[in-house]
């Protein structure tokens, strides 16, 4: 765990550091260069750490529905302790990918939101998230609020993949890869992105990764610490 | 056989006790009306485009189904009934029972609103009457599987209408987005092959809701 | 006559990490019969509704056989006559629906209308079968109660509370039931009354600690 720690910081401050000071230049000459890619700018370098949060935010949800589907096989109450605090952070995240992607769109395109399709779809998991919550708190019984909860997600999650066959077709938008955007589809996917930004890009998704993972577990700790007090008491 | 008997029985009780009770109808048909009403004097004199009168359809049958097909869970449990309908029924023909109730509500509630909507917007004329009609049918069976399991997971929450509708919004937004692009396709009078695509995610959504529902809703529905 | 089984190992129960019971065992083949006894609070509700299939156990297992072979729970629910005071029928329907509709459910294939009116008058719900249920007094849903478990000739019984709200001649009617169960199948019984504990043969009794 305490190396793991240890990696997940040198990995976001190496992200922070390369991301923010590496310069931009139209023609890289080296390594240490970013490409000026025309209509971002600057404001590339959120690139960084935006698409990470998002990762994160998604991960968080997945690993929350691996959870529940355990709780709802072998009834261990561990497992909602994990599912529930999983889905705390991936909803910290969302809300972090929607600021920096607001920011960015801001920037870029002008106003803090267009409802394209991939901003639409994390808003979507905000949604999510915040439905899990708001039933978790209107469930008395641990029981009951851990089954009941597990499955809301489990449906959710099996539906909000839908969106990834609409969005395309129905709207065009404005996200970097969107239909009808030029410069074609995620410039990551297509390593459209030189190499120097690639090394800095997946430091920076592999830090945040662990971090989360660091996050996870001292959360998961905390609400079992909670959770064991709240027993004696009994 | 004897399976989709006992099914068709706790459909028969629940249409028995609908029509006798009448709650879920009544709150339905005025939620409608009130809608129409508010849509009607709001957009008096504009002309309404094939996707606004699209959208307005589809969002006057998302609340309304909101208001109202809950009941089918939340009646029982707040009657106390859930436990004799333990006793006597399987869980999967409980939940096939609702479904197709609720389905049954659904389409008669988007009957009535298609029939209120050409009586009162001359502008909407569909021109592809097959694309409609077939998206207003997979519409409806997708909005009544989705809405039929989360009552069965709010049912024995608290504040339970409001949390219904927030339950419901982010698992029927695939569905919501898609019935509303294929209706302002059907107003418009669009080809049949180019709502194809559309088509298969109804049907896909719809296979998809109803087999988890059918796996998961012992979870649900046994303490 | 089935002759059906129960058999209890270990039975626990939580609720919300308190502990209601547990290493609560016991055997059954008919014809037996049973008494669950405990305080106000001690779970003897709870494990009613556990043998009768309605609740699941957080520890230990039931489990059920006829004429000898294992059955399933749901085919096990076939076989069981209910009676509780947490359970409810449907208030806009009539007695005679009520048990019409549900036992339809039950049974999954029509109804034999006088079977169930021949049952609404053993209970003494004669003269109000075709009123709403809405309408009943709580020892006329008791009664009700009643009718609807001993419908279908059941092998077991499981009775709740058997005499609360009841008049003295609904107690005489339970107490005729009663002896009828135990000759031809299960009778388990759950209750506070000590007259009534001694109506069968064996006795599980639930305390809040062990020991």
């Amino acid at each position: 765990m305490n190396s793991l720690k240890v990696l997940s910081i040198i990995l976001i401050a190496f992200t922070i550091f390369a991301g923010i000071t590496v310069p931009m230049a139209p023609q890289p000459q080296s390594i240490f260069e970013f490409p000026d890619i025309p209509g971002l700018g600057e404001t590339a370098r959120i690139i960084f750490f935006h698409v990470p949060a998002a990762w994160v935010s998604v991960l968080g949800f997945l690993i929350s529905l691996y959870f529940g589907f355990k709780y709802l096989r072998t009834k261990e109450y561990n497992y909602d302790i994990k599912s529930v605090s999983a889905a705390g952070l991936g909803m910290l995240f969302c809300v972090l990918a929607m600021v920096t992607g607001s920011l960015w769109a801001k920037f870029a395109w002008g106003s803090f939101w267009n409802w394209d399709p991939r901003e639409t779809s994390i808003f979507i998991l905000l949604l999510i998230y915040g439905a899990y919550f708001a039933l978790r708190s209107a469930l008395g019984s641990d029981e009951i609020r851990a089954r009941l909860s597990a499955v809301y997600a489990i449906l959710a999650g099996l539906t909000a993949p839908f969106f990834i066959f609409i969005m395309p077709r129905v709207i065009g938008g404005l996200h970097p890869g969107a239909e009808g955007d030029s410069s074609g589809s995620i410039p990551i996917a297509q390593l459209k992105m030189p190499l120097n930004m690639y090394i800095v890009f997946f430091t920076g998704l592999v830090g945040f990764t662990l971090l989360f993972i660091w996050l996870l577990n001292v959360r998961i700790r905390a609400v079992s610490v909670e959770h064991q007090l709240l027993i004696k008491d009994q | 056989m004897n399976y989709l008997f006992a099914i068709w029985a706790i459909v028969a009780k629940d249409v028995r006790s609908e029509l006798r009770l009448r709650y879920a109808l009544n709150a339905l048909l005025m939620f409608v009306v009130t809608s129409l009403a508010v849509i009607i004097i709001a957009f008096q004199d504009s002309e309404l485009n094939p996707e606004i009168l699209s959208a307005l359809f589809w969002i006057v049958i998302f609340f309304t189904a909101m208001s109202g097909l809950s009941r089918i869970f939340v009646s029982e449990e707040e009657r106390g009934t859930i436990l004799v309908l333990q006793l006597v029924a399987s869980p999967s023909a409980v939940y096939f029972g609702k479904l197709i109730f609720n389905c049954g509500l659904t389409l008669f509630l988007s009957s009535a609103v298609t029939l209120l909507y050409v009586i009162v917007f001359p502008t909407f004329v569909i021109q592809s009457l097959v694309i409609f009609i077939c998206t207003v049918f997979l519409g409806s069976l997708g909005f009544a599987s989705a809405s039929t399991m989360i009552a069965a997971i709010i049912a024995k929450a608290q504040a339970k209408s409001t949390l219904y509708t927030v339950l419901a919004f982010p698992v029927l937004a695939p569905l919501l987005i898609t019935v509303i692009y294929a209706t302002a396709l059907s107003i418009q009078g669009d080809i049949w092959s180019n709502s194809i695509p559309q088509f298969q995610i109804m049907i896909g959504y719809l296979c998809v809701v109803v087999g988890f529902s059918f796996l998961m809703f012992d979870y649900v529905w046994k303490d | 006559m089935n002759r059906i089984s129960i058999t209890a190992v270990d039975i626990a129960k939580s609720f919300n990490y308190r502990t209601i019971f547990r290493d609560i065992s016991f055997s059954l083949l008919s014809p037996s019969s049973l008494t669950i006894t405990g305080k106000n609070g001690a779970g003897k509700s709870t494990l009613s509704k556990i043998i009768a299939g309605l609740i699941s156990t957080t520890k230990g297992s039931c489990s059920y056989t006829l004429n000898n072979k294992n059955i399933d729970i749901e085919v096990f629910k076939r076989y069981i006559g209910f009676v509780s005071p947490y359970l409810n029928f449907y208030d806009e329907f009539t007695a005679l629906e009520n048990i019409n509709i549900l036992s339809r459910i039950r049974t999954m294939s029509r109804q034999n209308e006088s079977r169930a009116e021949e049952i609404l008058n053993l209970a003494g719900l004669r003269q109000r079968r075709d009123d709403p249920v809405g309408t009943f007094s709580c020892g006329m849903k008791q009664r009700l109660k009643y009718a609807f478990a001993l419908l279908l000739n059941p092998a077991v019984l499981v009775l709740d509370e058997p005499t609360s709200s009841m008049d003295d001649e609904g107690i005489e009617f339970v107490r005729h039931i009663v002896r009828q169960q135990k000759k031809q199948g299960i009778l388990i019984l759950a209750t506070n009354n000590r007259k009534e504990a001694g109506w069968c043969d064996k006795e599980v009794h639930l305390g809040m600690k062990k020991g």
